[in-house]
């Protein structure tokens, strides 16, 4: 029952570090919200969440914005894990707005910058003062200047070049009604961190994080999985390779990678020794521009 | 596994910070295929002449376009010894703001030096604001020494110079190393073209420095309490555990502790995790406590070691760096956010202004942006401090503009002038 505390490892501190971050906004905001999508960032974050709050269940819902465009398996282990859990989960749907003519589909069919709208219509539909996300500083350059607490205006924008200034830990998340701050508790994780993490903590993330035989086609660079979202064009030939994937956003613009690892250890020796960056490798939505990610984080995205 | 090092740089592009970060990133394997291939293409569209490294850090488009850093950069880095958090700030006396904010979690400040410049007015601002927020250990890193020949004699007239600064600060620990960051020598890779120098390459020093008794596991404890967890379930229908990051200090189960600023006193009656129970917690780490005693205990109070309690004050003294652009007047009246408690406070005077590169206190009638000066407060209630000296945590917080919710300065509790 009772263990010892050798020193503190980096995953202990990152750990501790989220948990703080968690707790703070737990304590100090009215309705906070988890963006849960699925995916392996979001899974560490409600992680951290449970281990924050615990015995308590945690203080707050999760929500999903769907795009529409999923991964089968990627929404079941999100329907699993909730049943389990017990939490709330709030879908917002991005194919929802498409109805109603709040955004209208571009031809190409990246569904990524509908989602701003989307998410935004939910945090003011939900009345959320504080929303946890799972971005990472080592994502994109963009996102290393984020702050873990990331003010927006009443139109949920970003403004880089006025942010608050982040020190000690000590988070400043003063804001007036109608605005409100994004939280991101794994800022300082890096893509290697989040898997050893999940290899340390035994974290159950959807199968499609490990290798296994799909039919994919080759576009800019990257295999595309054969999906009702994502069909091969004239030329582009279909083959079953042994892969993985490295990031589970918006399947019609996520790329899989050629991968052989079937666990969390395995992951963390392919990931310790890859050369592209995981949105380099499978994200076609930051190739727009070297700012596209800081243009649409301006614009409310998450 | 390894632990963890966060370490600051500062500096302008042309003493070579840049390079030397690139360079630490390319030879630890962080910067990755795509970065590059994406830096190299940008550098060749505005026709620079090398693949200008910076821009791997420097990633907001105003950033890019006016070619300066503007804000704290964060970078990762790992080795099979330890993993690295770089924050780089850029270094210029209008961003002492953001040199302050790079230092204030780092247990490591990177002060570089042009070898053909020597100690500059820079280099003492890099090393005052080290100073002032007790980062505890300074590397030296005195840089293009293949451009002074090597020579040990130019070596150690900076190295002199800069232990002046450091006596005049008080500066702990200070490490200097000679490299050539551009060509790699003693970045990562001992030089053989300084035979005169034995000590460890830059990466060596960061992966050996020791910083596990930096963060006060030996000093009194120190626990902020944040969130009261109250699971009200049928398993447990009486669980009231406080949960918190431990500030300083090892708390033990059966230790006996006061709750200020109340000031009862009781034991510690267990440490939980979601992992499981605790024998005791140490500083920065985030547990649950529970006490032996039923007292009113919420968020804002601090559960400290009985023995040597922090003071609890409603009126201190305390270094501000002020980070707006309005400035601050004696008279004020702001938010003060210290560990997890705010309170209404009123800048009682503005005792005097540091300069910051001649290191002289001046009288002065405000503080304006990127100033630091000392001043008194008075909170509207009291405050469980440690001088900042003593304490990174409990002598630290935040100065919040009420109406707009700007953060706009940084204090630091001072040692030995608390008021009671």
């Amino acid at each position: 029952m009772t263990t010892v505390v050798p020193g503190l490892s980096q995953l202990d501190l990152l750990e501790a570090e989220g948990i703080h971050v968690m707790r703070e906004v737990a304590a100090e905001f009215e309705r906070p919200a988890l963006l849960f999508s699925g995916g392996k960032d979001s899974i560490v974050m409600l992680h951290l969440a449970l281990k924050a709050f615990w015995p308590m269940r945690i203080p707050f819902p999760l929500v999903h914005v769907d795009t529409g465009h999923n991964f089968d398996e990627v929404l079941a282990f999100r329907d699993r894990r909730v049943a389990e859990l017990g939490a709330r989960l709030v879908v917002a749907s991005v194919q929802a707005d498409i109805d109603t003519g709040r955004v209208r589909e571009v031809p190409g069919g990246l569904r990524n910058p509908l989602q701003t709208t989307t998410l935004l219509r939910a945090i003011e539909e939900g009345r959320y003062d504080a929303v946890f996300g799972g971005a990472r500083r080592d994502e994109e350059k963009a996102r290393a200047k984020e702050r873990f607490f990331s003010f927006r205006d009443a139109f949920g924008q970003w403004d880089p070049k006025n942010q608050r200034p982040e020190l000690w830990n000590l988070y400043n998340g003063r804001h007036a009604p109608g605005e409100h701050i994004r939280v991101f508790p794994l800022s300082n994780w890096t893509e290697l961190d989040v898997w050893r993490y999940i290899d340390r903590e035994c974290i159950e993330v959807p199968s499609i994080y490990y290798a296994h035989e799909r039919q994919v086609f080759e576009r800019d660079e990257m295999l595309l999985g054969v999906t009702p979202h994502s069909q091969p064009r004239t030329g582009e030939a279909v083959t079953t390779r042994l892969v993985r994937y490295r990031t589970v956003g918006d399947a019609s613009c996520t790329g899989a990678v050629a991968s052989p690892a079937r666990s969390p250890r395995e992951v963390v020796e392919e990931v310790a020794v890859t050369r592209l960056t995981e949105r380099g490798a499978t994200r076609a939505d930051d190739r727009a521009s070297e700012a596209a990610m800081e243009d649409r984080k301006k614009e409310g995205y998450f | 596994m390894g632990d963890l090092l966060r370490f600051a740089t500062a500096g302008s592009v042309d003493d070579g910070k840049s390079t030397l970060i690139g360079r630490l990133l390319y030879d630890s394997k962080s910067v990755f295929a795509d970065q590059l291939a994406s830096v190299e293409r940008t550098s060749v569209d505005r026709g620079d002449d090398y693949t200008n490294l910076a821009l791997l850090t420097d990633g907001l488009r105003a950033e890019r376009e006016q070619g300066i850093t503007i804000d704290v950069a964060y970078r990762y880095f790992s080795t099979p010894v330890r993993s690295f958090i770089v924050a780089d700030t850029p270094g210029h006396v209008q961003y002492t703001r953001n040199m302050v904010t790079g230092a204030s979690t780092a247990d490591l400040a990177l002060v570089l030096v042009d070898a053909r410049k020597g100690v500059l007015e820079q280099t003492r601002r890099h090393a005052a604001l080290s100073g002032l927020l007790r980062v505890p250990h300074v590397v030296l890193a005195v840089n293009k020494m293949d451009l002074v020949g090597f020579d040990e004699a130019v070596f150690d007239a900076i190295v002199k110079a800069f232990t002046d600064v450091a006596d005049e600060i008080g500066l702990a620990d200070v490490t200097a190393i000679p490299m050539a960051a551009l060509s790699g020598d003693n970045v990562v890779h001992r030089s053989d073209r300084m035979d005169w120098y034995d000590g460890p390459a830059l990466l060596e020093h960061l992966e050996q420095v020791s910083v596990e008794r930096d963060h006060g596991e030996a000093r009194p404890s120190r626990f902020p309490v944040q969130y009261v967890l109250r699971p009200m379930s049928i398993e447990r229908p009486d669980y009231r555990g406080y949960a918190g990051t431990m500030a300083s200090g090892t708390l033990r189960v059966g230790d006996d502790v006061v709750v200020l600023p109340s000031g009862r006193s009781t034991t510690i009656a267990g440490i939980d995790t979601a992992d499981g129970e605790l024998t005791h917690a140490v500083a920065r780490q985030a547990v649950t406590v529970r006490l032996a005693a039923e007292l009113d205990v919420s968020r804002g109070d601090a559960i400290c070691a009985a023995g040597s309690p922090p003071q609890v004050l409603s009126s201190l003294e305390a270094t501000v760096c002020w980070m707006a652009d309005a400035p601050l007047e004696p008279g004020a009246q702001l938010l003060v956010k210290h560990t997890t408690r705010t309170v209404r406070a009123k800048v009682t005077a503005l005792l005097d202004r540091l300069d910051v590169t001649t290191l002289e206190r001046e009288p002065a009638e405000q503080l304006r942006l990127n100033d630091i000066g000392r001043i008194t407060l008075r909170t509207a209630s009291p405050l469980v401090v440690d001088a900042y000296a003593d304490d990174r945590t409990t002598g630290a917080f935040l100065l919040i503009d009420a109406t707009t919710g700007e953060t706009r300065g940084a204090g630091m509790v001072m040692a030995g002038t608390l008021l009671p």
